[in-house]
């Protein structure tokens, strides 16, 4: 088990320390009930053993029991666990809940599943059932699971200190009634959701009231809805996941206090469709993330105090659509290339800062060499205020009429924001981030 | 050969042709003759296909030339002004005529290309040519594939008298063939040798339509010039006599 | 059609002093734009202004006048045992190839080489029925007017209308009618104009982001289609055929 740290500042620390200690800890307690206790057993099950059902090894088993599993298929009704036992799975063991129940339900602390392919959970529209289902669990870990065509993928309730990791989730279902989200926590405090990866669920992962968190190196493609989907979730960090493809995205709404760097938000396609929605989102940090490809890089709706820096831009329809609604955040040292619009917004008044970004389609000169341009950078252009108010007109773009139309307001601004400027646009883009970004988005 | 019944034609309100009827016989060498815009060149151009009539029809050898093409395969015909493709070389515009007319070489009738010395020129190309060199390219082609009817027109406008006297030779040579020729030309004199018969036109009518004897013996002088003058003013003459009526 | 004229015009096109210094030009702006530009995609938004710009002014000016320096030439090869409406599409056939040719000697190979992507391909295939559309304009331009500078004066009026005053009357329509859904209206109206069918093109493909959105959307879900590319495909086969068949009727019955 590797945790990496990726913060620079205090907080982040402070969270990889504690996550750190955690990680000690829990180790140390295994080792405590494996080694320093007589009492801790390991039960086999499996065709060539004598107990060859889980739910019969459970029964058996005391506190701190570790339950091999060998490879075969376990049929099997509701698992589920009230004691503190390691469940190791060997050689692939598949747990079929045949859609009628529950596959594995976790009421207990210390609980560790590994190694398992649990499938078919049972839909129901009453109860979230899920493959992986923990009830007020502490100091659970999941990990190297293959979670396929299951309701809810990994399900967190009022959960604490828990880990999940390496675990491949995938479902089919058409619509977002058919399917659940993937890793799905609420009320939960101190989870690590690392390296997973979700296809085809309703959000990727989801997070409702849950805080102290760390998302880290996760792949979201191809869910039904969002990627990642938080609510009243303060005090997280998401770092160098991947969500590409998604219904709509990434939401993040009514947060607090949120670091999100190194982000890839790829290919996220259509009308309602962001790379990013910001709604409601205070004191947060978006740095060095990559959208690309985007209907709309980030979509910010009453959301302040957030630096958005070190971020790259590319290809996107629209990079950034800033409501007026949005104050006091700083977008600087950003790259942007090749977006249809870089920036657009629905009124003239702006307290938001822009400073020290790279727009490739600014027109300026640097005549004393300091590497920023000499005059100032309006990114939002006329057309772009134009197809706001008139979507169709996006038919228009790229004639000669809009052209003239944005040449002349560039230089007599009269509908524009006037302080919606750049004063200290780079001639060069920071660094290109997207080289090693998209690497890890391919996969 | 060629005939004509109750020809006319409109370009808009002026009526170029006026109800013109006209036989052609092989072994005639006529001259269209008349004043500026009197329809000389709208009737060559007619009988050529160039002109679609108003009204009436031509006869190539019998047939209706209304829609038909082929016919023109008979017809050598040497416009007034020769424009040629100007970045094309002598040479191509010959190599591209010989293509379009499908004449074997051995029946070619190279004898201007030869007389006028066009093989020196062969790679020139037509932009840099003078009005004179483009005559004898367009005199060259409406003999060489030797048909039965030469439809000149101004044949010696712009030729230098060496070049007009060896253009006369060949008309001479092939109205000798029994083959038609029709001339429009202003310098009368030119053509006094050649002509065996005239056709006076004027206003889009056809005024007379003689032979060489008639005409003399009608105007009592015995050059074609003249004769062609005192036309003229027995018809100012006419005007004259009508108008005292 | 004969073989014979189609070659003799290609032929003295190509040593034509305008379609060498055209090509050189093509060429020369190509090279520049996808030197300075290292993205591929906005080396092709520059491209665009060349290609829906340049060419059709370029191919329907040219064409014109050429026609009008061939009359006398045109009235020869009447004068021969030669059907017109071959002599007229043989001509065409002519330009068109010279014209197309010269396309994708300043245009397509650079683009080819710097830019083979499909925005990079869609690009050449919609200059290259640019440049046949505008040939065929001038046909019908040089056909239906007697006179020289008048038939230029068209031609360019005619440019003029594709490539800005259309596109001015489509805004002016847009704004008048906003509250309504004109989207479709929008696609339908765009048909009439091939500089605009082959602006939207591109523009689905280096603006994809862009056009996903909803009523970008609108007009992908028309151009992204096989329908719609068949339908597209079709006009734009159209505006070739329809002016050269005019034309073409027009020169059949024509006094030269």
């Amino acid at each position: 088990m590797v945790h990496r740290s990726h913060g620079k500042t205090f907080g982040s620390k402070d969270m990889a320390m504690k996550n750190f200690l955690f990680h000690i800890l829990i180790t140390g307690v295994y080792l405590c009930m494996v080694v320093g206790t007589t009492r801790a057993t390991t039960i086999h099950v499996g065709k060539q053993h004598v107990i060859q059902s889980i739910t019969q090894a459970i029964a058996k088993a005391e506190n701190g029991d570790t339950i091999i599993v060998h490879g075969g298929l376990y049929q099997e009704e509701n698992i589920l666990i009230t004691k503190s036992l390691s469940l190791i799975g060997i050689d692939n063991p598949v747990i079929d809940a045949q859609k009628k129940h529950e596959p594995v339900s976790i009421e207990a602390n210390h609980v560790t599943i590994k190694g398992f392919t649990i499938k078919n959970s049972a839909h129901s529209s009453i109860k979230d059932v899920a493959a992986i289902k923990i009830y007020n669990g502490r100091y659970v870990s999941i990990q190297n699971n293959i979670l396929d065509n299951n309701f809810f993928g990994i399900y967190l309730q009022n959960a604490k200190n828990c880990h999940i990791e390496n675990n491949r989730l995938q479902t089919y279902g058409e619509t977002e009634r058919l399917v659940g989200n993937g890793i799905h926590a609420w009320k939960s405090d101190s989870i690590t959701i690392l390296n997973n990866e979700i296809f085809g669920h309703r959000d990727g992962i989801y997070l409702e009231f849950v805080t102290h968190t760390q998302v880290d190196r996760n792949v979201a493609q191809h869910n039904l809805r969002y990627g990642l989907h938080f609510m009243f979730s303060h005090d997280n960090q998401y770092h160098y996941n991947t969500f590409k493809a998604n219904g709509a995205g990434v939401a993040v709404m009514y947060t607090q206090r949120v670091r999100m760097e190194h982000n890839i938000f790829e290919e996220n396609w259509g009308d309602a469709t962001y790379g990013l929605l910001l709604k409601d989102i205070t004191d947060s940090h978006i740095q060095h993330n990559t959208f690309v490809k985007n209907t709309t890089g980030i979509f910010m709706e009453g959301s302040n105090r957030i630096q958005i820096e070190q971020n790259s831009f590319e290809n996107n329809g629209w990079a950034i659509k800033i409501f007026t609604s949005c104050m006091h955040n700083t977008l600087s040292r950003n790259t942007f290339i090749q977006n249809t619009f870089d920036v657009a917004t629905n009124g003239g008044k702006m307290t938001n800062t822009f400073q020290g970004n790279y727009w490739d389609n600014y027109e300026g000169y640097d005549l004393n060499k300091d590497g920023i341009g000499d005059v100032p950078h309006h990114p939002v252009s006329l057309f772009s205020m134009l197809v706001e108010r008139y979507p169709a007109a996006m038919l228009l773009f790229r004639s000669f009429m809009v052209t003239l139309f944005d040449r002349s307001e560039k230089m007599i601004p009269s509908l524009t924001p006037e302080n919606l400027k750049d004063e200290e646009p780079l001639m060069k883009p920071i660094r290109q981030l997207t080289e090693s970004s998209t690497k890890h988005a391919i996969r | 050969m060629i005939k004509i019944e109750k020809l006319s034609k409109h370009f808009g309100k002026l009526q170029a042709l006026k109800n013109i009827d006209l036989s052609l016989m092989p072994g005639q060498c006529i001259s269209l003759i008349g004043p500026n815009g009197s329809g000389k060149t709208t009737l060559i151009k007619s009988i050529l296909g160039m002109v679609v009539p108003s009204s009436g029809s031509i006869y190539f050898e019998d047939k209706n030339i209304n829609r038909e093409w082929a016919y023109r395969s008979d017809i050598g015909y040497m416009p007034q002004k020769g424009e040629y493709p100007e970045n094309m070389s002598i040479g191509q515009v010959l190599d591209m005529m010989i293509d379009i007319r499908k004449t074997p070489s051995h029946l070619l009738d190279n004898e201007l290309y030869e007389k006028f010395e066009l093989e020196s020129m062969l790679d020139k190309r037509m932009r840099t040519l003078s009005g004179g060199t483009r005559q004898k390219v367009s005199a060259c082609l409406a003999f060489m594939f030797n048909p039965k009817v030469l439809i000149l027109d101004e044949p010696t406008a712009g030729l230098d008298p060496v070049a007009t006297e060896i253009l006369k030779e060949k008309i001479i040579q092939e109205k000798e063939k029994n083959k038609l020729i029709l001339i429009t030309s202003h310098v009368l004199s030119d053509l006094d040798d050649l002509v065996s018969q005239i056709i006076y036109m004027q206003d889009g009518q056809l005024r007379f339509h003689k032979s060489l004897a008639e005409l003399k013996a009608d105007t009592g002088t015995d050059k074609l010039s003249r004769a062609i003058a005192h036309v003229m003013g027995y018809k100012n003459l006419t005007k004259e006599v009508i108008h005292e009526q | 059609m004969n073989n014979k004229i189609i070659k003799y015009v290609i032929s003295d096109l190509l040593r034509n002093r305008t379609i060498l210094f055209y090509t050189l030009v093509l060429l020369a702006l190509s090279l520049s734009i996808f030197f300075m530009e290292d993205n591929t995609d906005k080396g092709i938004a520059s491209m665009l202004n060349l290609v829906l710009f340049v060419v059709p002014l370029v191919c329907i000016v040219f064409s014109t006048i050429y026609l009008y320096n061939s009359t006398e030439f045109i009235a020869l090869l009447v004068s021969q045992p030669l059907k017109r409406q071959s002599i007229w599409l043989s001509i065409f056939i002519g330009l068109a190839s010279a014209m197309t040719l010269t396309f994708l000697v300043g245009v397509g190979i650079p683009t080819f080489i710097f830019a083979y992507s499909s925005s990079g391909i869609t690009l050449v295939i919609g200059g290259l029925l640019l440049s046949l559309i505008f040939v065929s304009i001038a046909m019908w331009t040089a056909v239906r007017i007697r006179d020289k500078s008048k038939g230029i004066g068209l031609a360019i009026i005619l440019w003029l209308y594709f490539a800005v005053i259309f596109d001015a009357m489509l805004l002016f329509l847009l704004f008048q009618f906003a509250d309504y859904p004109i989207e479709k209206m929008m696609i339908a109206v765009s048909m009439l104009n091939p500089i605009d069918i082959s602006r939207i093109l591109i523009l689905l493909e280096i603006d994809l982001s862009a056009m996903m959105g909803y009523t970008g959307a609108i007009f992908r879900n028309f151009f992204g289609t096989h329908t719609g590319m068949l339908i597209t495909g079709f006009v734009m086969l159209l505006w070739t055929a329809l002016p050269l068949w005019f034309a073409t009727r027009y020169f059949k019955k024509k006094d030269l």
